[in-house]
């Protein structure tokens, strides 16, 4: 293994430290997701207020990145979440965390909280904290932009917060890139918590590679099954929103806040609508794939702007959700919550949330401040944007988050909330979908289609495909309860064994039956660093990483009754949709035994406790054990 | 000269794949810093431009350098540096017009893409063809291709 440090750096005295990562750790977690929730459970305790000096905020490189292994930019970024109360995680794409590499570190963990604003400054090794006042209140493009000219260097990598992080919008996200979010969980409002406003990195260091032959033939083999995959081909050319329209003619996307799975004439948001806007695809660090759309803005205060996206989910969370058709007003409403720096989804399910409220009479005028909340009206969503990120009025009850608006626009307004965790759910409709509901009920961070979705086209492989794949018996629909207790854990391992290795889960098997194995992983793993770990030994690391998030979970007190869907997917049916998706609800015992299968899948109790010889067989059993 | 190594600006994701492979082929580890090619981008502006040594017929590098260190090889048709000659008087250096010329901090000795001696590593894993190994003498004949059938397509709607 290479020299691969972590640096605990703590705002309120200044003080950094860096040490080296024993190897037993890798082989345990890998890096990453991994390392990050070793370094949470660790350093945290019950309790701990997420807004206070206290929390601790990870920034993590994965075992492979910025090496040879396909796409090996992935950030990750942990934290108590200020939403849910619980793990926060949340993963972003770019090119941050190889340039962290090549500055010798792969974690950070940032403690205390800065007097005044401050960033992080990271070159070769060096850190140090220096003063943000001239960043304080940019956005999150002028801001990487500043540090570069201040710096005289191009090629510093930057991640920060915008306007919403300094402003404790719950949340808030990180920036990477133009659209390299790390957007879930409020990572942001951590950074803003601490002052922090960025965290800027440049290094020249060498990542030592054990194997280089070997593993620039195994690339080489994998970028060719890449490219020829045609799932990746489309992805190249459409990104994400190559979704989009195939799950609208199902029926699986969400609508006015779930009041319809379907938009009839929703043809207008459709991926190839795009491609009038377009300017081109962008990739991430190392990958063949370059699923990131860019265009210019094409109307507003910023028309001419180069700026990329959107992915699926937000064309989804500000189109689709809010009944707004128009892709220009998408377009612009993706640049507006990228330069503040607020995640999406988020944002798009509390808004949609506020506006059935009003349609329904439950908020009026009075808590608007006379704003009409309607469907399809753009000027809505630019104004909430706006009042979210500047806590204004109404906004600054949204910017809470589900949990705490919740308490403040009154119980009525509870059922119409869609969230799991305290964690906004998807611009998707679950409820034709059972095993994808379990995944964002059980999902560690909240409602989350990232920490387990099952590959939709593997599930329309011939049965026995299937089983050979996964090798256990999978579910035989798209639309069918048994089996999906095992096929969502066998997914969570997956994705956070991507997450820890510091890889895009797009090229696991997410998309494509036919991509980027366990056997690849562990062959990846050994030439470039030398770990020799079986897939089932790595598949148990996954395993490892996603019991501690639980534990980390169970110790701030959330057990079964919080692996749960909104009411509203138990009791009202789907309206629209192609035959098997139309009239569905997710039936509540069947729900039940779902949960109990995937617990059992886990080796965790009925109640979602992790039982002792789980914890002894995955070397659990003494942490918090303050390795590192 | 038989091929050449060909850039397409157009093309050009920002991956830096080029960048990684090119560093480990050369040296066994992944450092862009020490990669003979380098994608020089300005994100604001979402522009990514791949540098690397143009293999001039008449280069400046080779004018300058007071030893002879460099010179052309017509076989693969690049410039080549002999480093038991070269003194790192680092002339080649400030004489590229490119950048194209860089120094290795670690082995301490100036760097320069050798188009690994005919068959480019970086060439292998562009995914956009952004970077193509190409014959010389038709290296034109895809872009005039594509360039006519754009033509012919204008004659035809004009003529409809």
């Amino acid at each position: 293994m290479e020299e691969q440090r972590i640096a605990y750096i703590d705002l309120t005295t200044g003080e950094i430290r860096k040490e080296l990562i024993p190897e037993k750790m890798r082989k345990m977690y890998l890096g990453g997701r991994g390392i990050d929730v070793y370094l949470l459970y660790n350093h945290l305790t019950l309790g701990t207020d997420p807004l206070g000096p206290e929390n601790v905020l990870t920034v993590s490189a994965g075992l492979l990145g910025g090496t040879l292994a396909p796409s090996s930019g992935r950030c990750h970024i942990g934290a108590k979440s200020p939403l849910t109360g619980l793990i926060g995680s949340s993963n972003m794409g770019g090119f941050f965390a190889p340039e962290l590499r090549f500055a010798g570190f792969d974690h950070l963990v940032i403690k205390g909280k800065a007097e005044k604003p401050v960033y992080l400054w990271i070159r070769d090794g060096e850190i140090q904290i220096r003063d943000a006042a001239h960043l304080w209140g940019k956005d999150t493009s002028d801001t990487p932009a500043i540090i570069r000219r201040d710096h005289h260097d191009e090629d510093i990598k930057v991640m920060c917060i915008g306007v919403a992080g300094e402003n404790l919008v719950r949340f808030a996200n990180v920036l990477g890139g133009l659209k390299n979010a790390g957007g879930r969980t409020g990572m942001g409002c951590v950074m803003g918590s601490k002052k922090l406003k960025a965290i800027a990195v440049r290094g020249t260091q060498d990542l030592a590679v054990r194997y280089p032959e070997e593993a620039l033939g195994c690339l080489e083999r994998l970028t060719g099954l890449i490219r020829d995959n045609m799932i990746f081909q489309v992805l190249s050319k459409l990104g994400t929103p190559m979704f989009h329209a195939d799950s609208n003619q199902l029926g699986r996307l969400r609508n006015r806040n779930l009041q319809r799975n379907q938009v009839p004439d929703g043809e207008s948001l459709y991926a190839d609508k795009l491609e009038k806007f377009s300017i081109g695809m962008a990739a991430c660090f190392g990958c063949p794939v370059h699923c990131r759309h860019r265009y210019v803005v094409p109307e507003g205060s910023d028309q001419g702007s180069y700026v990329e996206g959107p992915e699926w989910s937000t064309l989804a969370a500000l189109g689709t959700e809010l009944d707004i058709g128009r892709m220009e007003a998408v377009l612009v409403g993706n640049n507006l919550v990228n330069k503040y720096g607020i995640d999406s989804l988020e944002f798009g399910s509390m808004v949609s949330w506020a506006i059935e409220l009003y349609e329904k009479g439950i908020i009026d005028d009075e808590v608007t401040g006379g704003l009409k909340l309607e469907w399809g009206n753009e000027q809505v969503m630019y104004e909430m944007v706006h009042k979210i990120a500047k806590r204004e009025g109404l906004g600054d009850i949204l910017a809470e988050g589900p949990l705490r608006a919740i308490e403040k626009l009154g119980e009525e307004s509870r059922y119409y909330n869609l969230h799991c965790k305290g964690m906004s759910c998807l611009h998707t409709d679950e409820r034709a979908t059972p095993a994808m509901a379990l995944g964002i009920a059980t999902s560690t961070r909240g409602a989350d289609h990232l920490r387990s979705r099952p590959g939709p086209d593997a599930l329309l492989l011939p049965q026995e495909t299937r089983d050979n794949l996964f090798g256990f018996a999978v579910p035989p629909k798209v639309t069918s309860y048994e089996g999906s207790g095992k096929l969502i854990q066998w997914y969570e391992l997956l994705y956070t064994v991507s997450d820890a290795l510091g890889v895009c889960k797009f090229q696991a098997l997410f998309l494509s039956p036919s991509t980027v194995s366990y056997d690849d992983y562990c062959q990846l793993t050994r030439c470039i660093t030398g770990l020799e770990l079986s897939p089932s030994e790595m598949m148990e690391a996954g395993e490892r990483i996603y019991t501690l998030e639980r534990m980390f979970n169970n110790r701030e007190g959330a057990g079964r009754r919080d692996d749960t869907l909104p009411e509203r997917y138990f009791v009202e049916p789907t309206p629209l949709g192609i035959r098997s998706f139309k009239d569905k609800t997710i039936d509540r015992e069947r729900f039940e035994q779902q949960l109990d299968e995937y617990y059992e899948a886990h080796g965790w109790d009925n109640e979602g406790i992790p039982k002792p010889e789980t914890l002894e067989r995955l070397g659990l059993d003494k942490e918090p054990s303050h390795i590192i | 000269m038989k091929k050449m190594l060909m850039v397409d600006h157009s093309k050009c994701t920002g991956c830096r794949l080029c960048e990684i492979v090119c560093s480990v082929k050369k040296n066994g580890a992944v450092n862009p810093t020490r990669a003979r090619i380098t994608v020089i981008k300005w994100e604001p502006i979402c522009v990514e431009t791949p540098m690397l040594c143009q293999q001039c017929d008449s280069a400046p590098c080779i004018a300058v350098c007071p030893v002879k260190a460099l010179a052309r090889d017509e076989e693969i048709g690049r410039v080549a540096i002999d480093y038991d000659l070269c003194i790192g008087c680092k002339f080649c250096v400030a004489a590229c017009p490119f950048g194209a010329m860089g120094i290795d901090p670690v082995a301490r000795q100036v760097i320069k893409c050798d188009l690994c001696d005919g068959d480019p590593t970086c060439v292998k894993f562009c995914e956009t063809k952004a970077l193509q190994y190409v014959d010389a003498s038709t290296v034109n004949i895809t872009k005039m291709r594509e360039a006519a059938g754009k033509l012919s397509e204008l004659l035809r709607k004009s003529a409809a």
